[in-house]
């Protein structure tokens, strides 16, 4: 079964590429593993599958890929869930305290996580958001971040293949 | 007494979380099995407890990063630790670029590059090779990504196949996860010098 890191590349099947990318399946197959436990988690705690979702696609669109935007937000509709939809768009709020940090702390994490520091858990914490949340939330836009480059990396070398 | 630490080094800081790592004692099934718990486990670092806030995430990570850093062929060790270097500097993690300097030095002993990287962070000046990898790593780690295909062009021309290539995508990848958890879930702590 064809990952989503090696569908949203576009790696054409039988390219050098694609053998090397062969080469690192379990790689790709734990990567698929590591979406399903963010995006669609068992145990969701604070985080339900829609919040999640928004978020994976605000934070798609912050880095610009459209494939993956295009993804979450599909998980998002398929949700149904529309309290949390305007998170999917940076600058989104939905009035809830709670999910209004998370999607400012999805922000920081893209886009400059090297400026994160304590007062930016303090300011989750003060909203409500419990420290299991703070910790499932940070493993959701690392996890992104990840699979953002990674189809980056790769589509770079698609180009020049 | 320890004081947080703000400024690059090779030197292995502690980590300190922000959050309420997981109670040992308190831990379930899950939380033990993503953890990796054996009898013969003597110490549990905070940073896995705090991690194991999110078991799923945990128990699917821990083995893709050993995956990514440390798989045979490939993209040598040293080289895999200097994408993850790049992306430890871009994001400024100075816990995960501490740990992988001091991996890379263990490797290479070139202490004069990691030297150059602390003083000129992703203005440094370093042999063609390690500058091409090193540059690629470090412009796939920003947002938005800055890698270009002439970025990939000078992988090429220092002599990294597709699959090193791969390798390095990977590995500057999984530390733009790293950091993302260990600069922003705690700080580094280390002995007054």
């Amino acid at each position: 079964m064809i990952t989503l890191i090696e569908k949203l590349s576009g790696i054409p099947a039988g390219s050098t590429l694609a053998a090397a990318l062969k080469t690192r399946a379990e790689v790709l197959r734990l990567s698929e593993a590591a979406h399903d436990a963010v995006l669609l988690p068992r145990d969701p705690g604070g985080l339900s599958h829609a919040l999640r979702a928004a978020l994976a696609a605000r934070m798609c669109r912050h880095v610009g890929n459209a494939a993956l935007v295009a993804h979450y937000d599909g998980y998002l509709a398929h949700s149904g869930d529309d309290d949390v939809a305007a998170l999917a768009r940076p600058g989104g709020v939905c009035g809830d305290a709670r999910h209004d940090a998370m999607a400012r702390h999805a922000d920081l994490l893209t886009l400059s996580p090297r400026d994160a520091t304590r007062e930016d858990i303090a300011r989750l914490r003060a909203a409500g958001v419990g420290d299991p949340d703070i910790v499932r939330l940070s493993e959701l836009a690392a996890f992104v971040n990840y699979q953002l480059r990674v189809i980056a990396g790769l589509m770079l070398l698609k180009e020049i293949a | 007494m320890s004081k947080p630490v703000h400024s690059f080094t090779a030197k292995v800081p502690e980590w300190s979380p922000y959050v309420t790592p997981v109670d040992f004692a308190g831990a379930t099934p899950e939380q033990l099995s993503a953890m990796k718990i054996t009898p013969s486990n003597k110490g549990v670092s905070s940073y896995v407890l705090t991690l194991a806030h999110d078991p799923e995430s945990l128990e699917i990570r821990s083995p893709l990063f050993n995956l990514i850093m440390y798989g045979k062929d490939g993209l040598s060790p040293a080289e895999r630790e200097l994408g993850a270097i790049a992306a430890s500097v871009v994001n400024r993690c100075i816990y995960c670029t501490a740990v992988h300097a001091s991996r890379f030095l263990g490797h290479t002993k070139r202490t004069d590059l990691i030297e150059t990287i602390f003083a000129d962070e992703l203005q440094a000046s370093l042999p063609p090779r390690e500058q091409a990898v090193f540059d690629f790593a470090a412009r796939l780690s920003t947002t938005p990504v800055a890698a270009t295909p002439a970025d990939v062009r000078s992988l090429k021309e220092v002599g990294l196949d597709e699959l090193e290539q791969v390798d390095l995508i990977l590995s500057a990848a999984i530390f733009g996860w790293a950091n993302r958890l260990m600069h922003t879930l705690g700080e580094p702590l280390a002995e007054d010098a």
